[in-house]
């Protein structure tokens, strides 16, 4: 018998989507009947009282999670999110419900052995219920209690080899695409590169210094799976500098109608035969490709690496060899002052160990917003505030017409004085000798 | 409910402390197929809704079943997941960056036989454990926040939000059969966990009431200078007013410049904008992240407001079922909604949609807004 009646929850029962009131409703009642005889370390109805709380905030229409709480583990700023609800008295087994953001493996890859340490860990010494994954990427353990934060910081360190995320003003987990483990499009390791990146920057990740968050995310192609363009400071998309690699014979193959258009992934709607010239030729966005005696020929000079053709033809069009990485910065979503995108710092750089290239480039720009930004600044108000100019030669490139759409639409520049030749320093006297007032 | 140490000692916290290791190396977790095909693959097909196959170089093939699922997972579903894993696939799971649960095996039988079995998975409530599909031009698993179940400042719920549309729109998870994917997004405020700003169709939470100020608080419990400065529009001021006799300092605000971003709320606990009334839903659409084609592009405001309606939206629903639908019939083969709206001109997107084009849909927040105004005479009637 459950503890709080939720008819309005128990709604959401019904449908095909998995019903996450299902499985919370089915977890309390296994915590109840605690056939493994688990110590819990906190209150055996933490799931009862979240979907009573719940059911409350679905009959009133507003939240019941109080603001904040400053909790963590010792040593780190981040990490920990403290979470009380406003109504203890009726709630008690929420009454204390903090989040705990574990650092995922980058890519998402797990061995049942793994996750069932987490599972008993977590069942233990937490509600027993978790996010996979959260928004930036982290494992989310959901709802323990202050004395426990420690506990659990220690065993994920000292018996899974796992540390905790990020949060507050500090670099925030970094998430990558599966990459090259298993995607042809993938330009460099972004796995890799992640994981080596999350490392390096441990103190910044756990000790928050920065004026506000700092998101990394890394795209093994312009896909873009992982989203990094819009919602990371910096963005790491994986590109190439040379031809795309072609095989003519599964162009034929593809155009005699022998393989599937994109992979098969039109399958569930009858669009007709595959019509290279409909479907890729005229899509191109530059207008480079076209056919000759039964070939496909591409300009690979004019191509701006859309991903479309080799989208539409696995099997036949492959990425460059010469790859590497674009990084952009600045991206967000709109608080405050409206959403950004990122913007292109750096057109190419290679990808080889040990990173140092990249290294500076992350370090100029951290320079650079750690001197300049405001409090709760994130890095794309920074460059809207400043200029993109500023943060190209914040690590020290050149500007190149690749930084732009266009040219700016004004002639309002900021001279700098030593731009100007004589400098700016004049005399009125010498001027109103050739001027009359 | 005795309290067990890990061996952790409050009065040495520094005793045998372990920090900064970050995560565990990826690599300790790859199928043994995907350690030894990694950098080698040659392509990719779609055998079926759910299930992808991937060649190496070498020849080797990886057929990887697809499942969506709830972001917010237990142990015990968490566990069903290794028990899974362990039966068909050596032990080895992933997660895709849009909560869909991954499951490799080595010849297209078994992930069929795995396909079935896991669609065979119900709870007893009902619903599907993991409905296979989110592959190719369909709709896949919605990326959301906390919500109800856990934020201090959410306008709605996201879990329950996020089971509504994706009842509402499960048709095109199991097959794939629109023009291009359609990349659903939820976020229950501004603030945007989930970064929806760039989806095909956004789910947003909005507040629309200005905050309550707890003069009794306002002062002790937050830095009023901080609160100020955290408003975008200017609208909070410092003041004094009386309080149960006393003058207290606390803030004012304007409130016709109040765009309800509740900024203020994050730097200032004594401000609260949740309200039964005034809290609800925006959806926004034809946005995407991709570069294929056309460049990434930011989703715009389609519907100003809908309100909150737990347990099941039924206008939230609704107003995704008119988005999709139109979409499905009218775009053409790989085009993404907001390519197919700039296609055939905003004003067709309102028509073919039946959705309503409101004043509050032209935008009049700072530069930007002009960039979105019509500066020529093209235009469809």
């Amino acid at each position: 018998m459950a503890k709080h009646a939720t008819p309005l929850l128990d709604q959401l029962q019904s449908g095909p989507w998995p019903s996450f009131v299902s499985d919370i409703k089915e977890e309390a009642e296994r915590r109840h009947k605690n056939e493994k005889n688990v110590e819990y370390q906190v209150p055996v109805d933490v799931c009862d009282d979240l979907l009573g709380i719940l059911e409350l905030s679905y009959k009133d229409g507003t939240t019941h999670w109080k603001h904040g709480g400053i909790v963590g583990v010792f040593g780190y700023g981040g990490g920990v999110i403290g979470r009380y609800c406003d109504q203890p008295q009726m709630f008690p087994g929420v009454a204390h419900f903090h989040t705990v953001r574990v650092a995922q493996p980058s890519g998402m890859y797990y061995t049942s052995e793994y996750l069932r340490q987490l599972c008993d860990l977590w069942e233990m010494r937490g509600s027993g219920l978790t996010n996979m994954h959260g928004a930036t990427g982290d494992i989310v353990l959901l709802g323990t209690t202050t004395p426990q934060l420690e506990e659990i910081f220690y065993e994920l360190t000292h018996n899974m080899n796992t540390d905790l995320g990020g949060s507050g003003s500090n670099l925030r987990t970094p998430a990558a695409c599966l990459g090259e483990s298993r995607c042809e499009w993938a330009c460099y390791d972004a796995q890799e590169l992640c994981h080596q990146m999350t490392n390096e920057y441990q103190d910044e990740l756990h000790r928050p210094a920065f004026p506000y968050k700092f998101k990394f995310k890394f795209d093994g192609c312009p896909n873009g799976c992982v989203a990094s363009i819009a919602r990371s400071d910096m963005s790491f998309i994986g590109t190439w500098r040379d031809e795309i690699r072609i095989d003519q014979e599964a162009v034929a193959a593809y155009v005699g109608g022998e393989i599937q258009p994109n992979g098969g992934a039109h399958a569930g709607k009858d669009w007709g035969a595959f019509d290279i010239e409909k479907e890729v030729i005229d899509l191109c966005p530059t207008e480079c490709m076209w056919m000759e005696d039964g070939k496909l020929k591409i300009n690979d000079r004019e191509c701006t690496r859309c991903m479309h053709c080799l989208n539409v033809m696995p099997r036949a069009l492959r990425i460059g060899n010469d790859r590497g990485l674009s990084i952009l910065v600045g991206a967000k979503a709109p608080i405050l002052d409206g959403a950004q995108m990122g913007s292109l710092l750096v057109p190419f750089i290679k990808v080889e160990e040990p990173y140092d290239e990249i290294k500076e480039i992350i370090e100029g720009i951290w320079e650079w917003w750690m001197e300049e930004g405001k409090n709760r600044e994130r890095l794309g108000e920074l460059i809207k505030r400043q200029g993109l100019a500023k943060a190209i030669a914040a690590v020290g490139l050149t500007p190149v017409p690749q930084h732009v759409m266009e040219p700016r639409h004004n002639p309002y520049i900021f001279w700098k004085e030593e731009d100007v030749e004589g400098g700016w320093d004049r005399d009125i006297a010498d001027y109103r000798k050739h001027h009359q007032r | 409910m005795a309290f067990i140490s890990t061996g952790y000692d409050p009065s040495k916290p520094m005793e045998g402390r372990i920090t900064d290791i970050g995560p565990r190396h990826f690599e300790e977790f790859y199928p043994p197929v995907i350690k030894k095909n990694k950098g080698q693959w040659a392509y990719h097909e779609i055998c079926e809704a759910g299930i992808l196959m991937h060649k190496a170089k070498g020849g080797d093939e990886v057929y990887t079943v697809r499942c969506g699922g709830a972001r917010l997972i237990s142990v015990t579903l968490l566990r069903e997941v290794c028990d899974i894993a362990d039966k068909y696939c050596g032990g080895y799971v992933r997660w895709t960056t849009r909560n869909n649960v991954e499951f490799m095996v080595d010849t297209l039988a078994k992930a069929k036989e795995l396909k079935a079995d896991l669609n065979s998975r119900k709870f007893a409530g009902g619903s599907f454990k993991f409905p296979v599909g989110g592959t190719g031009a369909g709709i896949t698993n919605i990326v959301h926040t906390q919500g109800w179940v856990h934020c201090h400042t959410p306008a709605t719920d996201a879990s329950g939000t996020v089971k509504v549309a994706m009842d509402e729109l499960f048709e095109h998870f199991t097959k794939m059969d629109l023009p291009a994917p359609v990349r659903v997004s939820m976020a229950c405020c501004l603030n945007m966990c989930g970064a929806v700003h760039c989806s095909d169709i956004a789910i947003l939470g909005y507040h629309r009431k200005p905050p309550i100020i707890d003069n009794k608080v306002l002062d002790n419990i937050c830095e009023i200078p901080l609160a100020v400065a955290a408003c975008p529009t200017g609208a909070i001021r410092p003041t004094k007013t009386e309080h149960e006799g006393k003058t207290v300092n606390t803030v004012a605000i304007k409130q016709d410049r109040c765009m309800f971003c509740g900024n203020c709320y994050t730097m200032c606990p004594a401000l609260p904008l949740s309200d039964k009334e005034g809290d609800g839903l925006v959806i926004m659409a034809g946005g995407k992240i991709s570069n294929r084609i056309s460049r990434p592009k930011f989703s715009k405001v389609v519907v100003a407001f809908i309100p909150n309606e737990p347990p099941r939206w039924p206008t939230l629903a609704k107003v995704l079922r008119q988005i999709v639908t139109a979409y499905a019939a009218e775009a053409n083969k790989y085009e993404r909604l907001g390519d197919w709206a700039e296609r055939i001109g905003w004003e067709r997107f309102f028509e073919k949609t039946g959705l309503e084009f409101t004043s509050h849909l032209i935008d009049d927040f700072r530069d930007p807004a002009y960039y979105t105004w019509r500066q020529t005479t093209q235009f469809k009637w």
